[in-house]
């Protein structure tokens, strides 16, 4: 989806808004909405992909301006009321429907805390062979779709190197609309500087970005 | 709406229960953090077999310490060398290694941070305060997958009479994400 969100090489921002001694959260309810949003998803009604897709499909002008919290907050509510855990109703009264049902929570804080060192691994077994090896040449998609992807625009079309091959891993485009995990094999492409930027590419860097198999054809 | 009333609803309805957002905000507060990180790389730093599988496979090496789960289920470690400085950002969104850093600073979820680093890593990296050798080759990794990067500074000098703990304490976060170095023993 070419929107704001994909945000890599964009110019016309300025500076880096470092903050000395930042805390871990400003105010009390961005942790209270990293709990919502977090636990609403052991609900089993999105995954991770979607999660992120959420995000990317809010306004443009909204999305750059919104704090994070305030993006997972308005997030949250939007796939909330789209998989039919709430109302738009019971968001604008920020009350229960009289006529439902009070559900259980999916996870308590035993559950959570039990959950997190394990978390939801994305390497998956596939029978597939690995269509490139490390030191392979590769090309990258050069048209994408409008669904959730992770091959960033400042990436499409440029010829890098395969550093790593990471195996197999859920596949986002196909996972961000809940059809499956879809694994592909997934790798490290180094791209030059120069590769990306051209002429004006700072000089000696690279750029190294995971990415799946069929964003990738061979250009050896 | 606003994130009380967001809680207020969820709760009300049995969507959530409060006392697991409790407990995730007390760990990501109090357990969870850069000292987690600070621990692993000091480690690096003393022990070469450590070293060794760190840089081979991280989730294993990072998960002796105790550390793994969510958001750092497939770690990679990348080394910093005199001639290589490696940096990490997620362009896409906000991708970032929890279990060994904690949640992420505002500035790295900065449309800011997230445009620039890709196209001018020294530019960002100077507004740090650190101007990196023009004859250093840059790293940037963008975080698109669920693999995380954790950066593994070099070993300050003047550091060969302190142990482990204390080479943890110079471990700072943004030396572990590439925008600083491991702070100097007469920094403190």
């Amino acid at each position: 989806m070419d929107s704001v969100h994909d945000l890599g090489g964009v110019e016309g921002f300025g500076p880096i808004p470092i903050e000395a001694d930042e805390p871990v959260f400003h105010e009390t309810w961005e942790g209270r909405v990293l709990g919502c949003r977090f636990l609403m998803g052991f609900w089993g009604r999105w995954n991770i992909d979607a999660n992120r897709h959420s995000l990317e499909q809010l306004p443009p002008g909204d999305y750059l301006t919104m704090s994070y919290y305030e993006k997972w907050a308005a997030g949250v509510v939007n796939l909330s009321v789209e998989k039919g855990l709430i109302t738009r109703d019971e968001v604008r009264t920020g009350q229960p429907a009289a006529e439902s049902e009070r559900m259980t929570p999916p996870v308590d804080a035993a559950g959570l805390l039990a959950f997190l060192p394990k978390g939801r691994p994305s390497s998956r077994e596939i029978d597939a062979a690995s269509a490139f090896g490390v030191g392979d040449r590769v090309r990258t998609a050069r048209h994408m779709h409008s669904g959730h992807t992770r091959l960033p625009r400042y990436l499409r079309d440029r010829v890098g190197e395969i550093i790593l091959h990471h195996g197999a891993h859920v596949f986002p485009d196909v996972s961000a609309t809940m059809a499956g995990d879809a694994p592909q094999h997934l790798y490290a492409v180094r791209f030059d500087g120069g590769e990306i930027w051209g002429d004006e590419a700072e000089p000696g860097h690279s750029v190294t970005a995971d990415l799946w198999e069929s964003y990738l054809v061979s250009a050896a | 709406m606003r994130a009380k009333a967001l809680e207020t609803l969820l709760v009300g309805k049995g969507l959530v229960d409060p006392a697991a957002v409790d407990a995730l905000v007390d760990t990501f507060s109090n357990d969870i953090g850069p000292q987690n990180g600070a621990r692993v790389v000091a480690r690096s730093w003393c022990d070469p077999d450590y070293r060794a599988r760190l840089l081979a496979d991280a989730t294993s090496a990072i998960a002796e310490l105790g550390y793994s789960g969510m958001q750092g289920e497939h770690m990679v470690a990348v080394e910093n060398s005199d001639d290589v400085h490696n940096v990490v950002v997620c362009t896409l969104c906000s991708c970032y290694p929890w279990p060994v850093l904690g949640l992420p600073p505002v500035w790295y979820k900065s449309p800011e941070y997230r445009a620039r680093v890709v196209r001018e890593p020294r530019a960002v990296i100077a507004e740090f305060g650190l101007e990196l050798a023009d004859d250093v080759e840059v790293r940037v990794w963008d975080s698109t997958a669920e693999i995380r990067y954790l950066v593994v500074p070099q070993r300050p000098a003047g550091t060969d009479a302190l142990d482990e703990a204390g080479l943890a304490d110079l471990v700072t976060r943004d030396s572990m994400i590439g925008t600083g170095l491991a702070l100097s023993p007469e920094a403190d």
